[in-house]
C-alpha cells in the first residue's frame, strides 16, 4: 500500500530523517515507535504530503506523493483520514459540524444522509448527546473520539494516527486503543499509528517499526520486537537511557 | 572582516527577498482562488460581520473625535486668513480624501486585523489548517478568500461611516462651540467636495482592505510555534499593515492627486 524509500529530511542542517525506508501493507495496523523528537510526526507529515523531503520517495497505491501536484495530490489525499495529536477540531464549529465537514465539502449527500452518517460515526466512537457542543466543552478523550469520527466519516482506505492517546489516562488510553481496533475491524482501513505507549501499543498493532536516528531500526510483529536482541530496541523498551 | 559583513548582508537580503516572494505568491494565490468558484458565501458574510462588528464602535469614536479636533485646529488657522467659512469643506476634504480611509484602516487593523491573525495563527499551531489540507481541501477557500473579499467590502463602508461621523463631529464643534453658522458649514461642503474626492477616498480604502486582509492572513497562516509565535505574528501583522497603509497612502495619493 505504501512504499517509503530512502527518505531524507533536514531541519537547520540536522538530519531528522536519514535514508528512511519502510513498506506498509494493505489492511494492516503498523505502529511507529521511537524517542520523542525522533522524527515520527515528521514522517507522518511526509506521508500526508504536508512536508516535502530533501530526497526519497513515498509511493501510495502507485502514486508518489512527493512529486504529486494538483488533481493527483488531491486523489491521494482523498484516501486519507488523519487523527492529529491534539484532535485539530475546528474551534468555531460544533461537534456535528466538525464531523460533517468532510461530507459537506466533498460529497453531494443531502442533509438527512449527512445527519445519519454523522450520528453513526459518533455512535461508533461511543459518543451520544454531544452533537451541539463545541470542542472547548469536551474532555481530552472526547476530543480524540470526535476527531476519530471525523477521520473515519469518509471511510478512508488509510488512517493516520498521530499519538492518539497522548495526555490521556490509562483507562481512556485503552478505550481509544479498543476503538481503533473495532473501527479497523468495521472499516478495514490501513492504519499507521505514531505512539509512545509501550507496551500497550503492542496489543493494537499488527506490526511495529522503531524509528531511531532518522532510520527504521527494526520492523516486525509485536512478539518479534519484544524478543529482539537489538540493544537499541531493548534500551527503548526497558526505558533505559 | 568585509567578507563576513557581506555574507551577513547577503543572508539578510536573501531572507527578505524570500519573504517578499512568499508574500507575493500568497496574495496572487488568494486573488486566483477569489475568481475560481465555488466561493464560500456564508464564510464571506461571517467575515464581513467580523470586520464590521469588531471595528464599528472604534471607527465611530475615532471618526467623531477626528472631526471635532479638525474643527478646532482648522478654525483657528482659517480665521487668521479670514476664511473660517471654509471650515466645512476643509474638514470634509481632509476626512474624505485622507483621514477617513487611513485612520479607519488603522483602527480596523488594530481591532479586527490583529484578531484575524491570532485566529488563523491558532488554527495553524493547533493543526486545524493541516486538517483541512489532509482532507484534500484548499485552506485558502475557507480562510483567506473570505477575508480578502470581506476586507474589500467592509473597508470602504467603514471609511464612509468614519467620514460621515467625522463631518458631523466637526459640525458639532464648529456650530455649537465656535459659533459658525449651520448653513455656511454644509453649503460650502456642497460647493467644494465633488465626486472625484469621494472616488480617491474609495480607491484608498479598497486598497487598504486588500493590504490589511493580505498581511494579517499571511502572518497568521505562516505563524511560528506556540503562543509566542502567534503573539509575534499578531504584532508583526499590525505593525506591517500600519506601515504599508501609510506608505501606500502616500504612493496612491501622489498618483491620484
Amino acid at each position: 500500500m505504501i512504499e517509503i524509500t530512502d527518505l531524507t529530511k533536514t531541519f537547520d542542517k540536522k538530519y531528522v530523517l536519514n535514508g528512511l525506508s519502510l513498506s506498509i501493507r494493505q489492511g494492516e495496523i503498523i505502529a511507529i515507535i521511537g524517542r520523542s523528537g525522533g522524527g515520527k510526526s515528521v514522517l507522518l507529515k511526509h506521508i500526508i504530503g504536508l512536508l516535502k523531503p530533501d530526497s526519497g520517495s513515498i509511493f501510495i497505491k502507485g502514486h508518489d506523493i512527493v512529486k504529486a501536484k494538483g488533481k493527483t495530490l488531491q486523489h491521494i489525499r482523498n484516501m486519507f483520514g488523519v487523527l492529529f495529536q491534539g484532535g485539530a477540531l475546528f474551534d468555531s464549529m460544533t461537534v456535528f459540524d466538525n464531523v460533517a465537514f468532510p461530507l459537506k465539502e466533498k460529497t453531494k449527500l443531502n442533509k438527512n444522509e449527512i445527519k445519519e452518517r454523522v450520528n453513526t460515526a459518533l455512535l461508533d466512537v461511543g459518543l451520544t448527546d454531544v452533537e451541539y457542543k463545541y470542542p472547548a466543552e469536551l474532555s481530552g478523550g472526547m476530543k480524540k473520539r470526535v476527531a476519530l469520527a471525523r477521520a473515519l466519516i469518509t471511510e478512508p482506505e488509510l488512517v493516520l494516527f498521530d499519538e492518539p492517546t497522548t495526555g490521556l489516562d490509562p483507562i481512556m488510553l485503552r478505550a481509544i486503543h479498543r476503538l481503533i481496533q473495532s473501527t479497523h475491524k468495521k472499516y478495514n482501513f490501513t492504519g499507521i499509528i505514531i505512539s509512545h505507549e509501550i507496551p500497550e501499543i503492542f496489543d493494537v498493532a499488527d506490526r511495529v517499526a522503531m524509528l531511531h536516528e532518522g532510520k527504521i531500526e527494526i520492523v516486525g510483529t509485536p512478539d518479534e520486537i519484544k524478543k529482539s536482541d537489538d540493544i537499541i530496541v531493548r534500551q527503548f523498551l526497558s526505558g533505559e537511557a | 572582516m568585509i567578507l563576513d559583513f557581506l555574507r551577513i548582508l547577503g543572508r539578510w537580503a536573501i531572507k527578505r527577498l524570500r519573504l517578499l516572494g512568499s508574500m507575493a505568491i500568497f496574495l496572487f494565490s488568494a486573488i486566483y482562488y477569489t475568481f475560481e468558484p465555488p466561493l464560500k458565501y456564508a464564510l464571506i458574510l461571517k467575515q464581513i460581520r467580523f470586520f464590521g462588528s469588531k471595528s464599528m464602535i472604534v471607527v465611530v469614536l475615532t471618526g467623531a473625535f477626528t472631526g471635532m479636533v479638525l474643527a478646532l485646529q482648522l478654525f483657528y488657522t482659517l480665521r487668521k486668513f479670514g476664511s473660517d467659512a471654509l471650515l466645512g469643506p476643509a474638514i470634509a476634504l481632509s476626512l474624505i480624501r485622507e483621514l477617513g480611509p487611513v485612520l479607519s484602516a488603522l483602527m480596523v487593523t488594530g481591532r479586527a486585523g490583529s484578531a484575524l491573525t491570532a485566529e488563523i495563527g491558532i488554527m495553524r499551531i493547533s493543526e486545524q489548517i493541516d486538517a483541512i489540507i489532509s482532507m484534500a481541501l484548499n485552506p485558502f477557500r475557507y480562510l483567506i478568500v473570505p477575508n480578502l473579499i470581506a476586507g474589500i467590502i467592509t473597508f470602504p463602508l467603514l471609511s464612509a461611516i468614519f467620514d460621515v461621523i467625522g463631518i458631523f463631529g466637526g459640525y458639532f464643534v464648529a456650530v455649537n462651540l465656535l459659533g459658525l453658522s449651520e448653513g455656511t458649514y454644509f453649503s460650502q461642503i456642497d460647493n467644494f467636495v465633488d465626486m472625484e474626492d469621494v472616488k480617491i477616498g474609495l480607491y484608498k480604502s479598497l486598497s487598504f482592505g486588500v493590504i490589511v486582509s493580505w498581511i494579517c492572513c499571511f502572518k497568521g497562516y505562516n505563524t511560528g510555534y506556540g503562543a509566542e509565535g502567534v503573539s509575534k505574528a499578531t504584532t508583526e501583522a499590525v505593525v506591517l499593515s500600519s506601515v504599508l497603509i501609510l506608505i501606500w497612502d502616500y504612493f496612491i495619493g501622489s498618483v491620484l492627486l
